[in-house]
């Protein structure tokens, strides 16, 4: 019998250059994205040293994290950010790097372009100075976050110097009920394995449950994986994920296509490949979860309570999230809500968003609720769509694409004791503003808090009925 | 980057498990397009009393006189000493730069997160990984012994104290021998530019298309 591999062998050793005796390898990159915040370095040290791309056409460039997501006609304001934007558009301009720079039609957040120009491809090795590079996974790619030092040494040699992880396979079994997401089922697993819980391993994703989920779901699966410590997610290639490539702009045409497809159907786990970790998870047993605390693994079902634990670091959350043990989920009251991110601002997202917002009023109580699209081509295809009226009609801002308050590096953010119920991926303590309060939720969950002020249930009870 | 052999410093114990590199350099810092000055910034929510912003006169600002790093003797401590999965998080290389630019070389924790494991140690901070026991007993020492003093030893691997502490540690011998030898990782990658061009043409045979557009 041939040797039987997972989808993350078979990944690596198509891109090994080679191995030392220490067991370090060189790993050929096929794809390195860039944004504003973590390359001014790289560049620098790069021109410092009289160097220059590898292979500059592999490279794309993209601001993202500090554009603002309104008024773009006035510019950045703030000085500090435009000089980041701006010297990222300089340097790709010195070295002949592809940016789709500010006010691009293809603009958009780093881990949505990539994909929605088909830049993103199975079978290759992607990486970015972002630790959400996971979420290209999804497209049974080898795709993870880097440093700074790792930014100029990809752009360099077109390698990185790696060591090989372990193989983790999380398995997932039957039916995301209506009102259940992939985000849902993303912050399950945070919380069944914990932040530190993927440390060491590549996560692939597989069963019934993820074969029937969009690419954008499975998106949204990826881009987590570090959230639980994993540093690559993957799923492999299948009829959904070649559909979802045809005809992206920068994907192969003609004979290429038709090669290119024929090797991505072999980008999957043999059937006896061994992995080091087994997870499964019923899918079934999933409800609508809302993040408590200040690490994503806080999670909670939204009909349960926060939990009581004799621990300190629980104590530090509830202190800092203003929440006390018992408190019902739903008793939690809201102030802000944000849809966006590279987590869930893409078109299927909004749609599910504005679903829940349809004909409905933003509470009185919600000081503002925005809907940041992913990126342009996001953004115009929910406007043919008619969904920015749906939203705006219901009282929710509708805002140019960018990063925005997933982060809040723009003028997005929280102010000191506010609340938000947020589509992105991080909870942590300032994460969205300077003693701002993160409770992560799906797109759906976040439409309906905007609309009632607080969570409420969003899923289909087991008689298949709606409880909206 | 400098070779790191010894190093001998003042422990700074953080008692906190999980702390992810927003905690470690918040975000308005990470505009900067420098690899430097981020050291006043380091923890900055926790630090200080007020919101800070990129440009400030860091020494005027209201310091939180609870936070470990403004008590003293902690302001010149340089062994950071911390719990499980430190460094989690967003790959902000911006973390690793501020904890050196503060006066940070070493840092000993029960866990790290991947990315920024790897990115200090490319800066030529020292992390050490220790188990969950050996940890709590450095936790006591630095709450017991005033001004509590460490030496570590990279090429034996030890760390001792001013008594009778032993530790020997576990580190891959790629990560000591860049740090021993102040490497030029792209340098030395540049030595096989040969294997690269090799696969490169091979990797091109396998999925031309890779080759064909952008």
């Amino acid at each position: 019998m041939m040797e039987q591999k997972t989808l993350y062998d078979k990944l690596w050793d198509s891109h090994l250059v080679r191995t030392d005796e220490n067991g370090v390898s060189l790993i050929y990159i096929d794809r390195h994205l860039i944004h504003d915040v973590t390359s001014p370095q790289a560049f620098e040290g790069l021109r410092l040293a009289g160097r220059k791309p590898w292979r500059v056409e592999v490279n794309i460039a993209v601001p993202d994290h500090n554009i603002p997501t309104i008024n773009l006609k006035k510019g950045i304001t703030d000085q500090i950010s435009k000089l980041q934007v701006d010297t990222l558009e300089k340097n790709c301009q010195y070295f002949g790097i592809k940016e789709f720079g500010m006010g691009d039609p293809n603009q958009g957040i780093v881990h949505v372009i990539g994909p929605e120009q088909g830049l993103t491809l199975p079978g290759m090795t992607i990486v970015c100075g972002d630790s959400h590079t996971s979420t290209h996974g999804a497209f049974g790619a080898l795709a993870f976050g880097i440093g700074t030092s790792e930014v100029e040494h990809v752009l360099a040699t077109q390698c990185l110097l790696q060591t090989k992880s372990k193989n983790m396979l999380i398995k997932i079994d039957g039916k995301l009920r209506n009102g259940v997401s992939a985000k849902d089922l993303v912050l399950y697993i945070i919380g069944q394995i914990g932040t530190a819980g993927g440390t060491g391993y590549s996560i692939e994703f597989g069963g019934e449950t993820i074969e029937k989920l969009s690419m954008e779901g499975r998106m949204t699966i990826c881009n987590m994986v570090i959230e639980a410590g994993a540093r690559a997610g993957m799923i492999s290639v299948d009829d959904t994920t070649i559909d979802y490539l045809k005809k992206k702009p920068y994907a192969p045409k003609g004979e290429d296509w038709e090669k290119a497809v024929a090797y991505w159907r072999t980008l999957k786990s043999d059937k006896n490949a061994k992995f080091d970790s087994v997870i499964e998870i019923n899918a079934d047993e999933i409800n609508p979860m809302v993040t408590w605390g200040t690490s994503p693994e806080l999670v909670v079902e939204v009909e349960g309570k926060i939990p009581t634990n004799n621990n300190g670091e629980f104590d530090r959350a509830l202190d800092y999230m203003g929440l006390k043990e018992d408190l019902p989920v739903r008793d939690i009251q809201l102030d802000k809500v944000f849809i966006g991110s590279c987590t869930n601002s893409r078109i299927e997202d909004l749609r599910a968003a504005s679903k829940i917002a349809k004909g409905k009023k933003v509470a009185d109580s919600i000081k503002l609720a925005m809907v940041v699209p992913g990126s342009s081509p996001v953004k115009r295809q929910a406007e043919e769509e008619g969904l920015d009226n749906i939203f705006k009609d219901a009282g929710f801002e509708w805002r140019e694409p960018g990063c925005s308050m997933c982060l809040a590096m723009n003028a997005d953010k929280l102010e000191p004791g506010e609340r938000c119920a947020s589509t992105s991926n991080r909870n942590f303590e300032g994460r969205q503003g300077q003693g701002g309060r993160t409770h992560l939720v799906s797109p759906e969950m976040a439409a309906a808090a905007a609309i009632h002020g607080k969570f409420i249930d969003i899923s289909e009870d087991k008689d298949g009925n709606g409880s909206v | 980057m400098e070779a790191f052999k010894t190093f001998t410093g003042l422990v700074a114990p953080l008692e906190r498990s999980n702390v992810d590199t927003d905690a470690i350099i918040p975000k308005q810092y990470l505009k900067s397009i420098k690899r430097t000055g981020f050291g006043p910034n380091l923890f900055d929510e926790w630090r200080y009393l007020d919101h800070g912003e990129p440009g400030q006169d860091c020494s005027k600002r209201p310091l939180n006189s609870d936070f470990i790093l403004n008590r003293d003797p902690y302001q010149k401590s340089s062994i950071l000493l911390t719990q499980n999965n430190f460094g989690c998080g967003s790959s902000r290389e911006h973390a690793p730069w501020a904890l050196l630019d503060f006066g940070f070389n070493v840092i000993i924790a029960e866990s790290f997160a991947e990315i920024f494991y790897n990115n200090c140690f490319k800066n030529g901070i020292l992390l050490i990984v220790l188990s969950a026991e050996k940890i709590e007993k450095l936790f006591y020492k630095t709450k017991n012994v005033p001004r509590y003093t460490l030496t570590v030893d990279l090429e034996k691997q030890t760390i001792i104290d001013n008594s009778d502490l032993f530790i020997s540690f576990k580190i891959e011998p790629f990560r000591k021998d860049a740090l021993l030898q102040g490497l030029d990782e792209i340098g030395l990658t540049f030595e096989h530019r040969k294997d690269i061009k090799q696969f490169e043409n091979e990797h091109k045979k396998i999925q031309p298309w890779l080759f064909n557009s952008v």
